[in-house]
Order: structure tokens, then C-alpha cells, then sequence
């Protein structure tokens, strides 16, 4: 912990460094400059409205592309006869640029919030499906057989022998897919919605203000940090408790 | 209770099993002998219900239990947890039993990583009997075993077989093994193997 928060303020440190070599507070302002404008966004109601409807997105997104990508890339891991059918159409996907996919929404479903998580969802279903077919692909035979021949009733089986062997795939696609979520939610909103972070990011591009660019988005890096920090890291050691034991 | 009539079991075009018929009776403990990669664990996958590509018929007993050549443990449940999860219908006290019987009384809330390989195989042991099966099928179960611990193994299936009287069919690269734990000893030969 404490060599994770001296590297944080090395970054911070480099941002002073860049920032006095820049002297000019319009294209990058010191650290310290950016506590006004903070304190007058949080205060005035602005930057938690908007903090809160980024996160409502990216909690829609994430859950619909991890619930939907669990199950399909678990049936691509497992049965080798859908994975042929369906690899194709992952391939495509993947290469797809998430632009491409926001654009297609927005113009088919309509400049609404359905069409943006369905967007962000559609963007992330084929990373956490790759991920978690790897999982699907790794699971041991001889414990399968051990399921079958002792009759497990299939829930316990999922909980007991399927899921704890496809967690660590789980917790890596949870990671990896909060991250790019929040990133491809900022576009999203950026381009065809009148709230959140990348609205107001889009906002003040527009009036050229660096300072509340970057509060609004260290703002929403640092729930993001809290979300890693408070949910993520101790489900994943809670998963991982028995390898420690 | 277990009844066996192989007509062939192919791999794509290589056959691996044919014509092979025997019977297991309630209490008896067959053994199979053969040389290495002849078909012994493709034949224990069919009557374990494992692999069903075959021709032919198995009659089996719906109460199986299994031990494998590795111990095949859920890692990331507990000892007592292995046992409990598998039989359903066995209480907390009766897998402490189980446990107990193998001679790992104590060890319930220790996850498998953390026994030895012995060990792991008694959980393996206590797992297979805790509920009490009708046919019981083991695949090399004392393989890698130093041959003290080997000797401990099988002096303590036999005891186990002998109070649960399941009908036990063994695959088993020793002899000693196949004498001491096997009623009968069946070898397959042959390409494609089969009974000799």
C-alpha cells in the first residue's frame, strides 16, 4: 500500500514538474489550482449529478455485458460445436471500433439512454465472452466426472465446482471491464447525451477549460479507484482465500 | 450390480475395446490388470458413466462413487466440505465420521492444498464411502504413493470394503494390490483389448 500511494504521488509530483514547465495554467494547471473549481462543482450539485448518472450508465453496462458475456463465453468454452459458430461473430466484434458501434445506436435506436447502454453493453460483451470462454476451456474434466458419477444436483454443481474454478477469469474480466466500461461510457455521453462526465467533459472542451476538464474526470477516476479499492480487490481475495490458506 | 457387455469402444477409427463381458456382484471387488494405454480407464470411464460413445450395454447401479488416480478434491472447499457437498444427505457429524474412518479426524476446516498427498488421498477415500455406494469404481487410486503409504491405503480400503460391501471394480498396475484388494483379477490384452 504505501509503495502504491508514494507512486501516486510521484505522478503527481511529474503533473507539478509538467505543469511549471508549461507555465500556462489554461493548457495545464497545477494540482493545487484545481481544488477551487472542485469545491465549487461539488458543492453547487453539478459534479455529483453528474458523477451519479456516469455511474448509473456504467452500472448498467457492466452488469448486462458481464451477465450476457458469462453465459456465452461459458457455452463457447464448454461446447466446442457452439464456439465454431459463434467465433466468427466474437472476431467481428472484437475488431469492431467501439466509435462504429455508438454511432450505429445512436442512429438506430435513437439519441436515448437505452441506446447508449446498449452501446457500451455491446462494446464489452465480446472482451469478458473472451475471457471468460478461456475460463470454460480450463475447466477440469476429472472434476466434472466427479460431478456426474456422485449425481451432483446441478446448482450446487455450478456453485460449488464451476464457479470457483472460473472466478479468477471472472474477477479479471470484472477488472479489466469496469475500466474500459467507464471509458467507452465518457464517449457515449460525449457524443449524444446532455449529462454525466462526458457531457460536461464535451462542455468544457468546447470553452477550452483544462481545469474543469480534469476535474471532472480525475473526479470520476478516483469513484472508479473507490470501486476497485472497496468491491473488486476483496471479492477477488475472497475468491483467491483458499490458495493463501 | 454392475454388468458389462462391451460389443467395441473405437476412439474416431481406432478401436480400443472389444468384446468384453463380465459381472460385478454386491460385496465383490474386481480387479483389472493390463499393460499401460491398453483401454483399463476408458473401460472405468464407461462404467462410470463418464464416456457413453460406445456399443454395447452397462448395467450400473445408480449409487456410484468414484476415486481417481489424482485425489480430484474441490481446492477451495474445505475437507468436511468435500464431503458434505457431495452427499447432500449426509449430516455435519456423520462426514466428520467419514473423516474420522480415514484416520483425518481434525483436518475439516483445512482446504486439501494444505494436506499432504496422503492425505488428500484418505479425503479422496472418505468421500467415495461416506455414502455408502452400491458400486464403486477407483482408477490407479494408490499410484505415486511411497509404498509405506501405499501399504496403509490398502489395508484401509480393504476395511472399508469390507463394511460397505459395495460391488468395487479397480484398475491396478500392482500385483500386490490386485491380490490383496481383488476377489478376481481380469486382464485385458490385445489391440484392440479385450478380457484374455
Amino acid at each position: 500500500m504505501t509503495i502504491r500511494i508514494l507512486s501516486l504521488f510521484a505522478l503527481l509530483a511529474l503533473w507539478v514538474v509538467a505543469a511549471t514547465l508549461t507555465a500556462d495554467p489554461q493548457i495545464l494547471p497545477m494540482p493545487t489550482a484545481l481544488a477551487g473549481p472542485f469545491w465549487s462543482e461539488l458543492t453547487s450539485g453539478d459534479l455529483p449529478y453528474h458523477l451519479a448518472m456516469t455511474a448509473l450508465r456504467v452500472a448498467w453496462a457492466f452488469l448486462l455485458a458481464m451477465s450476457i458475456g458469462l453465459i456465452l463465453g461459458l457455452l463457447m468454452g464448454i461446447f466446442p460445436g457452439i464456439d465454431k459458430w459463434l467465433d466468427p461473430w466474437l472476431v467481428v466484434f472484437l475488431n469492431l471500433p467501439a466509435l462504429v458501434l455508438i454511432v450505429l445506436c445512436y442512429l438506430w435506436i435513437g439519441l436515448n439512454e437505452t441506446a447508449a447502454i446498449i452501446a457500451v453493453t455491446l462494446n464489452k460483451i465480446p472482451n469478458v465472452t473472451t475471457i471468460i470462454r478461456e475460463g470454460g476451456r480450463a475447466l477440469d474434466p476429472n472434476l466434472a466426472a466427479m460431478g456426474k458419477v456422485f449425481a451432483m444436483r446441478r446448482r450446487p454443481y455450478l456453485r460449488h465446482v464451476i464457479l470457483p474454478q472460473i472466478a479468477p477469469f471472472i474477477a479479471a474480466a470484472a477488472r479489466s471491464g469496469i475500466a474500459v466500461i467507464w471509458k467507452i461510457v465518457l464517449v457515449v455521453e460525449f457524443l449524444g447525451r446532455s449529462d454525466g462526465i462526458g457531457f460536461q467533459i464535451h462542455l468544457y472542451f468546447q470553452l477550452f477549460d483544462v481545469a474543469m476538464v480534469l476535474v471532472y474526470s480525475l473526479s470520476f477516476i478516483a469513484v472508479m479507484l473507490l470501486v476497485e479499492w472497496l468491491f473488486l480487490q476483496p471479492w477477488e481475495r475472497r475468491t483467491r482465500r483458499w490458495r493463501e490458506a | 450390480m454392475i454388468k458389462v457387455n462391451i460389443a467395441s469402444k473405437s476412439f474416431g477409427t481406432t478401436a480400443i475395446l472389444r468384446d468384453i463381458q463380465f459381472e460385478v456382484a454386491a460385496g465383490e471387488t474386481v480387479a483389472i490388470v493390463g499393460r499401460s494405454g491398453i483401454g483399463k480407464s476408458t473401460l472405468l470411464k464407461l462404467i462410470a458413466g463418464t464416456d457413453t460413445h460406445f456399443t454395447g450395454t452397462i448395467n450400473c447401479s445408480k449409487s456410484k462413487a468414484i476415486v481417481f488416480q489424482e485425489p480430484t478434491l474441490l481446492p477451495w472447499r474445505t475437507s468436511l466440505q468435500n464431503i458434505t457437498l457431495v452427499h447432500e444427505t449426509l449430516s455435519v457429524s456423520e462426514a466428520r465420521e467419514a473423516l474420522a474412518r480415514v484416520g483425518i479426524a481434525g483436518k475439516d476446516d483445512m482446504f486439501p492444498g494444505q494436506l499432504s498427498l496422503g492425505q488428500q488421498r484418505r479425503l479422496s477415500l472418505a468421500r467415495a464411502f461416506a455414502g455408502r455406494p452400491e458400486v464403486l469404481i477407483m482408477d490407479e487410486p494408490f499410484v505415486s504413493l511411497d509404498s509405506e503409504t501405499a501399504n496403509e491405503m490398502v489395508s484401509l480400503t480393504e476395511i472399508l470394503i469390507r463394511d460397505t460391501r459395495p460391488a468395487t471394480i479397480f484398475v491396478t498396475h500392482s500385483e500386490d494390490e490386485a491380490q490383496r484388494l481383488g476377489d478376481r483379477v481380469l486382464t485385458l490384452s490385445g489391440s484392440p483389448a479385450t478380457l484374455l
